[in-house]
Order: structure tokens, then sequence, then C-alpha cells
């Protein structure tokens, strides 16, 4: 059974009468442990996919699985707490708190899933270890280089052991040097059997990626290698 | 799903618990990291606390002063019965009116066994001189002895008149200390306690034997400052070097005030015996009012010539007796004044009413000051909690994406308002003491302000109550935030 199963979702806005496509009849698996890239122009739908995927938005058409769950038709709670064991993400803009410090960032998820405060400091360091920043823990984001904030991210998005990683162009707001450091960081993640998603518009980063799905219009157009995503199964 | 649900449900219930600890925390930092603009916001509910607190403490004191002054003159038990107008219907009977007599107390010692004393009284608007001055005491009245007990007089000097003095109708009369201020001077004026007993004191004219003198009457607080002077003067005395050369009180806090205005009146009096009055003074006697300043219009005697009286004061056994015994007093008055109903009663419990209900109004206006007043800080709160989400559109938007339900935003904006709202409703009480020291050094009032720990339970429990109104409608703004919008918010 694959993590994500999409069938026939179809997100539709309605913008001065006019209905809006953004994601149009789309079906799509992922499998655990996958690194798959989802690629495609400003405007192509692929940020309505990550957030129907991510349980931040729910789509007008069609069904969902995520993990066992039916998340089509789920309550804005059962959405949260969905985002909040199962999911992480990591933004282009870091979206970190600025009066937090980097450990504070990273115990965030850890306090809506009520983790107690000694357990969430060992976690949140752990995490933190695992990105190379623990040297870093008590100072503000605004302390740190942006491949330093973006680390914090994404261990903040690796603390409550989610299911699966969406990555909204983790690399867009980094020089290139740094954007590649990232890159790698997320492919020692795939090879310890992390899922990750990257969202991204840019050809050259996807194609990091063993499995890419090109979205045009809110439609798929290039469908998964599907040799290479049975190699990605356990 | 199922077990989704049911789990869902559990964790929602432990998070809830476990995270209020962590969200107050949270709520303290940002209230921290905006010190001036919390501070700000916090002194609407400051002042609305400290000022119910202050308002309540103003009345309570009031109150309290009210009730010493009642309980002073008599209390509730006393009845007093006075000569009043007719009713319309009787008035071609006003020839006929007897008015109250000598013979109605009689009558009533007879026949009315719910009246446990009775005591007639005649009063004279006198003046009194003596020591080369003149004073219009408040009442001078001719009554029996029973009169003091009535009263709630207490004898410090000399003697009171006995029946001899009465049936003799003896020169003597028994003073307040308000009297022999006036005419000899008060201890703190002329360093000394003057005793006049024995003196003779000339009312309207006619000499008197001064054969005793009530206590000094006064309210708790005109007590405590008057001691207090007192301390204050001897302690000056020791610190001069041991020159104990008193100069009197008058250092003190300005000397003796003339103080509670029923404590005065009660002062201002001077007792003869009735018979005395009835001989002595019969055509003057005021028979339509009482105080100085009223003529008798009428003369005594009536239509009957028996000795008229100015009032009939009546103490009944207890309050709960008082509707039977007016009426057994009105039935056998009705009898001996012939149906005709030339008096009137006048209870204790009417002024209490009025007391009550000034109480009650005073309390409820200063309430809703107060309650104004904190519902403005309420708005203050909302105010800035409303500048404080559209701030932190992103940062709800992030902590939504990590997992935060609705219900965790909404609890966190409820408390940082809540928390705002007790800081100030703490320091409010702090701040409440200062305001009521300041309002009794500055109010004219003679009753210290009483702070009750009713005002100041219900004070805080208002600015709670007035931080989670605050708070709601910003909380369920911040908590309806679409995620994604929230996470695009620049």
């Amino acid at each position: 059974m694959a993590l994500v199963e999409l069938r026939n979702v179809s997100k539709i806005y309605h913008l001065g009468g006019e209905e809006i496509r953004a994601l149009d009849d789309v079906s799509l698996d992922i499998y655990e442990g996958e690194f798959i890239s989802i690629i495609g122009p400003s405007g192509s739908g692929k940020s309505t996919l990550m957030h129907i995927l991510g349980c931040l938005d729910s789509p007008t058409k069609g069904t969902i699985r995520l993990d066992g769950v039916m998340i089509h038709d789920a309550s804005p709670r059962q959405l949260a707490t969905m985002r909040n064991r199962k999911i992480g993400f990591v933004f282009q803009f870091f979206n970190l708190l600025p009066k937090l410090n980097v450990a504070q960032n990273v115990e965030l998820p850890m306090i809506y899933s009520g983790v107690s405060g000694r357990e969430r400091r060992q976690r949140a360091m752990t995490a933190l270890e695992a990105v190379d920043l623990a040297n870093r823990a008590k100072h503000r984001p605004s302390q740190l280089s942006g491949g330093q904030q973006q680390r914090a991210a994404i261990a903040r998005a690796l603390v409550n052991n989610p299911r699966i990683v969406f990555a909204d162009e983790p690399t867009g707001n980094l020089d290139s040097h740094t954007g590649e450091a990232i890159l790698r960081l997320f492919r020692k993640l795939s090879t310890e059997g992390r899922t990750i998603v990257l969202v991204t518009h840019d050809p050259e980063i996807a194609a990091v990626t063993p499995r890419r799905i090109e979205i045009r219009d809110g439609k798929i157009i290039e469908k998964a290698d599907l040799t290479l995503a049975g190699l990605a199964k356990p | 799903m199922n077990g989704f649900l049911s789990q869902d449900r559990a964790d929602a219930l432990r998070h809830s618990t476990a995270q209020l600890n962590t969200t107050v925390v949270a709520g303290l930092r940002e209230i921290w990291s905006h010190k001036f603009r919390s501070l700000l916001t916090m002194l609407g509910i400051i002042l609305g606390v400290s000022s119910l607190v202050a308002m309540s403490a103003l009345v309570t004191g009031m109150e309290r002063g009210a009730t010493e002054a009642l309980i002073a003159i008599g209390g509730l038990q006393k009845v007093r019965v006075e000569p009043a107008d007719l009713p319309i219907e009787q008035r071609h009977l006003a020839d006929q009116a007897v008015g109250i007599t000598i013979n109605d107390v009689l009558a009533l010692q007879e026949s009315a066994p719910l009246v446990s004393r009775l005591s007639p009284e005649m009063r004279l608007p006198a003046t009194a001189s003596a020591n080369g001055r003149t004073f219009r005491p408040w009442m001078c009245s001719g009554v029996w002895p029973v009169a003091l007990e009535m009263n709630e007089h207490v004898l410090a000097h000399g003697r009171v008149f006995n029946a001899l003095d009465n049936e003799m109708a003896r020169n003597v009369c028994v003073i307040g200390t308000a009297t022999r201020d006036e005419l000899w001077g008060a201890p703190d004026k002329v360093g000394r306690e003057i005793v006049p007993v024995g003196e003779t004191i000339y009312l309207n004219g006619v000499p008197f034997t001064i054969i005793g003198m009530f206590q000094h009457y006064e309210s708790e607080q005109e007590r405590k400052a008057r001691e207090y002077a007192k301390l204050q003067a001897a302690q000056q005395a020791q610190q001069a070097g041991g020159v104990a050369r008193d100069r009197g009180h008058s250092h003190g806090s300005g000397g003796r005030r003339r103080g509670n205005f029923a404590f005065y009146l009660k002062n201002a009096t001077i007792y003869i015996p009735l018979n005395t009055m009835w001989m002595k003074f019969r055509s003057g006697i005021s028979t339509t009012g009482f105080g100085p300043g009223f003529q008798a219009t009428g003369g005594a005697g009536g239509a009957t010539g028996d000795p008229r009286l100015s009032t009939l004061e009546l103490k009944i056994p207890s309050v709960n007796l008082l509707p039977e015994a007016l009426q057994q007093i009105r039935n056998v008055l009705m009898s001996t004044h012939r149906g005709i109903e030339d008096f009137t009663f006048r209870t204790q419990e009417e002024w209490a009413e009025q007391i009550d209900t000034f109480i009650r109004n005073a309390r409820l206006s200063g309430g809703l000051i107060a309650g104004i007043s904190l519902l403005v800080g309420g708005i203050g709160i909302m105010n800035i909690m409303l500048a404080s989400i559209s701030e932190r559109v992103r940062e709800i938007g992030i902590r939504k994406s990590v997992g935060a339900a609705t219900s965790d935003i909404f609890i966190q904006i409820l408390a940082e308002s809540v928390v705002i709202a007790v800081l100030g409703g703490l320091l409010g009480l702090a701040t409440s003491f200062a305001l009521v020291q300041l309002l009794s050094d500055l109010s004219p009032t003679e009753n210290t302000p009483v702070v009750t720990v009713m005002s100041l339970t219900i004070a805080f429990a208002f600015s709670v109550l007035v931080g989670i109104l605050a708070g709601v409608f910003p909380a369920v703004k911040a908590a309806r935030l679409d995620p994604i919008q929230a996470l695009r918010y620049e």
C-alpha cells in the first residue's frame, strides 16, 4: 500500500464567476522511502498539490489516503493532528519564529503533540545534531546564515518523526553553494529512509531526485518512472 | 478511522492541560517583549480595579459610619410619636385636637403592653448662657430620667435628676459635652477637661444648677484620631527635651473637629426635669417641631389644658414586633384623642431605609462608573490583541503548519489577553490600597474607607472576566486564519 494515494483529486476556485482548476483530476501514489520532486512553473498547481498533500488544504473533489487515513474530508482538527504527527514542512523563507531561539523553534511541533518539556529539549537537541546545528541551539534565527536557518527548519520538520517531509523551494532563498549543501542533506535523509517530496520550479534541482512528477495547468503530464519507484520501496 | 478519532480526542484532552503551562509562559514572554505597550494596556484594568475597590471601600465606610450613628441614637426599636397635621377629612375638628399629652403616656403605660419604655419630652427653643457666653443647644428638653436609657445617654459626671427633682420642679439640669465646650471651652482648647457640675447656667434667663454631664460621644474614627493626636503631642513634648509644657492638642490634627453630625447633635443637649419644664416654660414649649428656632404656635394646653408634649418616645422589645406595637399604640392614642388623628409615628426604620437606599445608590452608581472604566480597559486589551495578531499572522501560519489546531491558537491568544488582565488586576489590587489611602486623606467625610475581602475578590474576578471577554474576539479571529494565506502573509 502506498504511503500517499491521490485519486482523481481536483481543486477548483471560483474567481468572479470564472472557474479555475488549480488541480484537475490528479491521481498519484507516493511510496514509503521515496525521494520525489514535483516540478512545474509558477501557477501550474504544484503548490496547491503540496498544500493538499500536506493537509494544509482540502480538495474539492477526489480522495486522498495518507498513511492509511482518508484525509480529503477530515475536520480541521484532524488535519492539524496529521500535520503535527505525520508531516514535516520546509519552506523557502525558512519560517522560523524570530522571537524564539533555534532550540525553541525546533521544539514547536512537540508542544502541539503534548511532549513533556524535558523530552522536548532532548529530542530537539538530537534533531539539531542530525543537521549539524547543535552548537547554535541558543541562537536567534536572525543570528544564523540562510543555510543554517534552513537546517534549523529541517530539524523542526523532522523532530516529530513524520512519515513524509515536504520541502517547498528549499533552496530558493540560498546561494547555489549553500543550496547544494541543503540538497545533499535531503539526499542523506533519503538514504536514511525518509520520504521526501521536493517542490520546485527548477529542473536542475529536480534532477537530484530519482522520481520526478511534472505538473502543468493542474495536470500531471509526466508520470513517474515506476521502476525507480519500485526500487525505492523497501 | 474510528481509532484515529478517539486517539485524536484523547490527545486533545492531554495536550490542552499539558499545553496550558507552555501557553501561559508564551503569553508572558509576548507581554515582556512589549513591556511599555503591555503596561499601557494594563493601565486601564489597573485603574478600573482600583477604582472599583476604592469606591466600594468608601461606601462601606459610609455604611459603617451610618450604622454607628444609628445605634448611638437609640437603635431601631425606638419609635417617636409626634404631633401632626390632621388628615383632610378631619380638618374641621382641628379645634378639638388634644395634642400629645401626659395623659397619653399614662394611657399607654396602662394599655399598651408591647411598649417597654415611655419617655415623654417637652422641647424648649432655649438659649443657654453661662460664663459670659451664650449657646443655642440643639435640644433643650424636659424629660423623665428614663430618657437617658432611651437615647443611649451615659452619665460621666454628677448625677441625673430624680423623681423628687421632677416632683418639686427643681431648676436642675444635665448637659452634654458640646454645651460645656461652647460655654466653658473644649478640653483641647483650654488644655484640661472642665466639669461644670455645680455651676449655674441660665436657660432663657432662668437660672439652673448643673448637676450632671454626659460622656463625650464620638464615632470610632474620631476617637482614634483624637487618641493619635494626643499620643503625638505627648511624644513631641518628650522630644522637646523634657520641657513638659502642654500646648494643648491643637498641633495634632487641627484639634477636635465638629465630627460626625449625629454625634455632635447628641452632645449638644440639655436635659431638665419634665415637670420643671412644664412649670417654668409652659408657654414656650414647642409642639410643632423640634430644634432651635421653632416658636410655639398653639401654646401649651390645647383643647383639654393637659400638659402637652413635644414628642413621646417609645421603645419596643424587638424590631420584629414593630407593626403590632404600632397598631397597639395607634389604638390607644385614637381612644385618648377621641378619634382625631393629630399624631404621627416616626421610626428609625425609615431612617435606616433611607440609609440603605442611599448606600445602595452610591454602590450602584460607583460600581457602574468603575465597571465602565473596567470595560474601557477591556476594550484597550481587545484593541492591543487585534493589533498584536495582525502583526503575527505569519507566526500563526507557521504554528498551524507545524500542527497547531484552531483551538491551540484560540487558547494562545485568549491566554495572552487573560494574562494581561490578571496582571493588571493584581497591580490594580495593590494600587487600590494607595488610592484608598489617598481618598481617605482627601475626602471630607469622617468615615474611614473600609477595604473588604469581598470587594477585592469581586474586582479581581471582574478583571479576569474582562480579560476573557476582550480576548475572545481576537482569539477567534486569529484561530480562523487560513494557514496557507497566513504563511504567504508578508
